[in-house]
């Protein structure tokens, strides 16, 4: 109880800190706003985000990537999950609604994929409603099918980062650094990553939430 | 500008990253204090989207923008590994070498 007590205060103290500190930043900060505005002809996106993203702060992208890999590593070499077979079906209701669902948020993260370049979306957002929708079936029993090739999941999972390598190294050999894109194809390079991207995020959220290296649902397989 | 608003959501930043850090620390139990973890990045979010709108209203900077869109993925991953390797603490049964380091009541 005393420890609890401390440990409020002394929580509370860093509250009073922080707000204080926040409170006192300076009225109008310079930011970045005029130098992302600045590049952006020259990014091959018109959106700044997507720019600061993929382009101005690349590297720091294709390391998340990489972290987000390492993710379900470690959750696959911690647990074995069976990947629900036929017999795990759901409810035929939400079988049904799954049907008319899944098939509209692909379309949708395909589409926010497309106009990151323009305006708020990309590799993250349409990689998170990819995500939703694997969770969508995982619930409905209907991801076992997906998830049991493993080969091919694995491929899909790493996609992402691999491409995203691959593209930094031949844009270093092209021009000299890692990730600077040659002069007009930045665009290009940047929808490629993306599109890889975006499959590898998706798979990787909805790996999470099956929190385990997918196993066949009839036993055998259950290694620790 | 929407500055007094923007004011609100730094000093909420700075609450949840606060009450986060309580929870982190005052609970024993896993989860919460997984949860309380994620508490605590979400007021770093809110901090980092609110100071970049102050830079200006109607173009707010992109590059805290961006970093929070990836650092929301990440924390979900994350979050993700912290669960799963919660799930081994607790069926590791106590008394083992493995099973005194952490407590799940």
């Amino acid at each position: 109880m005393i420890r609890k007590l401390f440990v409020g205060a002394a929580a509370s103290a860093l509250f009073g800190l922080l707000a204080w500190s926040l409170y006192h930043l300076p009225a109008h900060p310079a930011g970045l706003t005029v130098q992302a505005h600045a590049a952006l002809p020259r990014s091959g996106v018109s959106h700044p985000v997507t720019a600061v993203l993929l382009n101005y702060r690349g590297y720091d992208t294709l390391l998340e990537i990489a972290v987000l890999l390492l993710a379900v590593v470690g959750v696959w070499s911690l647990r074995a999950m069976p990947a629900g077979g036929p017999e795990a079906r759901g409810a035929p209701i939400l079988g049904a609604l799954l049907r008319l669902i899944v098939p509209s948020l692909l379309l949708v993260g395909g589409y926010m994929l497309w106009i990151g370049a323009f305006a708020p979306g990309g590799a993250f957002q349409g990689g998170a409603l990819l995500g939703g929708a694997l969770v969508l079936l995982l619930l409905g029993g209907l991801g076992g099918a997906l998830l049991r090739h493993i080969g091919l999941l694995r491929v899909a999972l790493s996609a992402g980062l691999l491409v995203f390598i691959a593209v930094g190294a031949l844009s270093m050999a092209v021009t000299g650094t890692l990730l600077q894109y040659p002069e007009g194809l930045a665009g290009t390079l940047i929808l490629v990553i993306e599109s890889a991207a975006m499959v590898s995020i998706g798979l990787t959220l909805g790996a999470m939430f099956h929190g385990g290296r997918p196993v066949r649902a009839e036993g055998a397989g259950d290694d620790e | 500008m929407s500055e007094p608003l923007t004011g609100l959501y730094l000093i909420v930043g700075a609450a949840l990253f606060a009450l986060g850090l309580y929870g982190l620390i005052a609970s024993a139990h896993i989860l919460r204090k997984i949860i309380a973890l994620n508490v605590m990045a979400n007021g770093v979010f809110l901090v980092f989207v609110a100071t970049a709108a102050r830079v200006s209203a109607d173009a707010p900077d992109p590059v805290p923008h961006a970093m929070v869109l990836t650092g929301i993925v990440v924390a979900v991953c994350a979050t993700g590994l912290a669960l799963v390797l919660a799930d081994r603490v607790r069926a590791t049964p106590p008394g083992t070498d493995d099973g005194e380091h952490g407590r799940w009541t």
